[in-house]
């Protein structure tokens, strides 16, 4: 218990940092960025989740956040909806969605879950190309808010995302920590017996597809007022499934530090290749160092320095 | 005494192939039962339909006064029908005593005996596993592998252990080190259901076998009764 509450006063104070930072007004590029990162943050921990607690690989996470950006995108073009309304629209629209995808391909294991997942992303991004009301395949603008805290609705944005990624931590903790998360373990390393040793498999996977699908709902759902303008290429991007794989992988799957790890190493060196190199080159290096990782270290950031430690 | 296990009429397909045609067997509360029978005449998946691992395409299945047909698997080991794999399938993330508490909290919460922490060690050390508590599966020899798959079960706190070939492939002094944990479980008032290869143990061991071949129970009685019968020595050793 007292675990839980450092947990929580450090989460606060990791917010009250944000503010701080949002309040001092530094060069207004580090929002853009830090924004970018934390969303990262929060992508790569709701993978963790179903990918690493429960070990079901998802290539699926572009459909769950561009759930999460489309519901958003709906709600302000019918009703011009607030900024927590989206958020919450958007992490229980795709959280239906993991739910939904969950009761269908989660009798499939391994490398045929992964493929449904991939298949699901081409499948809704049809959708929404053929979805006038939200653009389609034109995309749509989104006009911000008047008068945003902070005098700038981008670094708003940037607090509202600390928050986030915070909050997404704080619930992949709870559940590891939790008789839910040594479920998801024991399924993780066999189902089989897992199931016969009592722990209700069919359950957990689809309470961890609905847990990660929310929280990847959430990181989309401000997406529209971030980039103004929302197309499908961008909201479905290929970025998303290939990081929320590769941070967790990284940094270390089998702990709610791994995915933060590597979501802040490997997001702050794409912004930074972006920047100095090109755009293009950020989805190389991703590559090249997953590779490395999964040669060379397999278990991650965490997994090294427990093996450090070990000797 | 009452029947704790009741099959009745079983029927397993696959695609076209009859795996179990209408076998019915069943087992007493307390008893020490044996089901034998040569390679694929059907154990294992009758092991696989009782626990829950495989759906049935007919026949009922009964345990403890309570019909489990369609019952998930989980749910029937939280009743206490409880199974081992002949193949060890341990957690291999986590260390030996945690393996144990999975069990213990998923399936043995809330029941009564269950006492949580004490457990994991009490059974660690009733089957010698008291010094690898903290090792990993991959730590441990053939050996203890099986006696960990047997002590997980355990930590379930079956009233009903079936233990899919637990001694295969082991020597001679291991098997009797297996029979002898099998026998002292028993003796604490858990029925257990043995499929065995090795005939040595399961005759040893059994007060009564049922033999299965090509998906029907052919046969049935005492160790003895069961040796002599010639429907057995056909099934095993052909005309």
């Amino acid at each position: 218990m007292t675990g839980t509450v450092r947990a929580l006063v450090v989460g606060l104070a990791v917010i009250a940092v944000g503010i701080v930072v949002a309040s001092v007004r530094v060069n207004p590029y580090i929002y853009f960025a830090g924004y970018v990162i934390l969303q990262y943050v929060v992508i790569a921990t709701a993978w963790n989740i179903l990918g690493g607690y429960a070990g079901y690989v998802n290539f699926g996470t572009p459909a769950f956040f561009a759930m999460g950006a489309y519901t958003a995108v709906f709600l302000i073009k019918w009703m011009k909806a607030p900024l927590p309304v989206l958020i919450l629209a958007g992490g229980l629209v795709a959280a239906l969605l993991g739910l939904g995808i969950g009761y269908l391909t989660l009798r499939l294991r391994g490398t045929f879950f992964s493929i449904a997942t991939l298949a699901l992303s081409v499948v809704l991004q049809t959708v929404v190309m053929n979805w006038e009301y939200v653009g389609g395949s034109r995309g749509l603008s989104v006009i911000r808010p008047s008068g945003p805290p902070f005098g700038s609705y981008v670094v708003f944005l940037f607090t509202v995302m600390v928050g986030l990624a915070v909050g997404s931590v704080l619930v992949a903790r709870f559940i590891e920590r939790s008789w839910i998360g040594r479920g998801l373990a024991a399924l993780r390393d066999d189902e089989e017996a897992a199931e016969c040793m009592g722990v209700p498999t069919l359950k957990l996977k689809l309470f961890a597809t609905t847990v990660s699908g929310f929280l990847l709902g959430v990181a989309g759902a401000p997406f529209p007022y971030y980039v103004t303008f929302v197309e499908p290429n961008s909201a479905f991007a290929l970025d998303y499934a290939v990081n929320a794989l590769a941070m967790p992988m990284i940094g270390g799957t089998t702990s709610w530090v791994g995915p933060v790890i590597g979501a802040i190493l490997l997001g702050t060196t794409s912004q930074l290749a972006t920047v100095t190199i090109s755009s293009e080159m950020n989805l190389f290096i991703v590559g090249v160092v997953l590779v490395a990782f999964v040669v060379l270290a397999p278990e991650g950031i965490l997994g090294l320095v427990r093996r450090l430690r070990g000797r | 005494m009452a029947p704790l296990l009741e099959v009745n009429g079983l029927v397993k397909r696959f695609g076209g192939f009859t795996a179990l045609n209408r076998v019915s067997l069943t087992v007493k509360a307390g008893e020490r039962f044996g089901l034998i029978g040569p390679n694929g005449s059907g154990k294992t998946t009758l092991i696989n339909c009782v626990s829950g691992a495989l759906p049935v395409d007919g026949g009922v299945i009964r345990f403890d006064g309570r019909d489990i047909t369609t019952l998930p698997a989980y749910q029937r080991t939280r009743l206490g029908l409880v199974r081992s794999f002949q193949i060890p399938k341990p957690f291999r993330s986590m260390t030996v005593a945690e393996n144990l508490e999975i069990p213990l909290e998923y399936a043995a919460a809330g029941r009564a005996g269950a006492r949580g922490g004490a457990d994991t060690a009490e059974i660690l050390a009733s089957m010698g596993l008291a010094a690898k508590a903290h090792l990993r599966p991959a730590g441990l020899t053939q050996i203890e592998m099986r006696k960990l798959e047997l002590a997980r079960a355990m930590a379930a706190r079956p009233k009903l252990l079936i233990s899919d070939e637990a001694m295969a492939g082991l020597s001679s002094a291991e098997v009797d080190d297996i029979l002898t944990i099998l026998f002292r479980l028993n003796e604490q008032g858990i029925t257990i259901v043995m499929i065995e290869h090795i005939m040595r143990a399961v005759m040893r061991f059994s007060e009564r076998i049922v033999v299965l071949d090509a998906g029907e129970r052919i046969a049935e009685g005492t160790p003895d009764e069961v040796v002599r019968n010639p429907a057995v020595e056909k099934a095993y050793l052909g005309e």
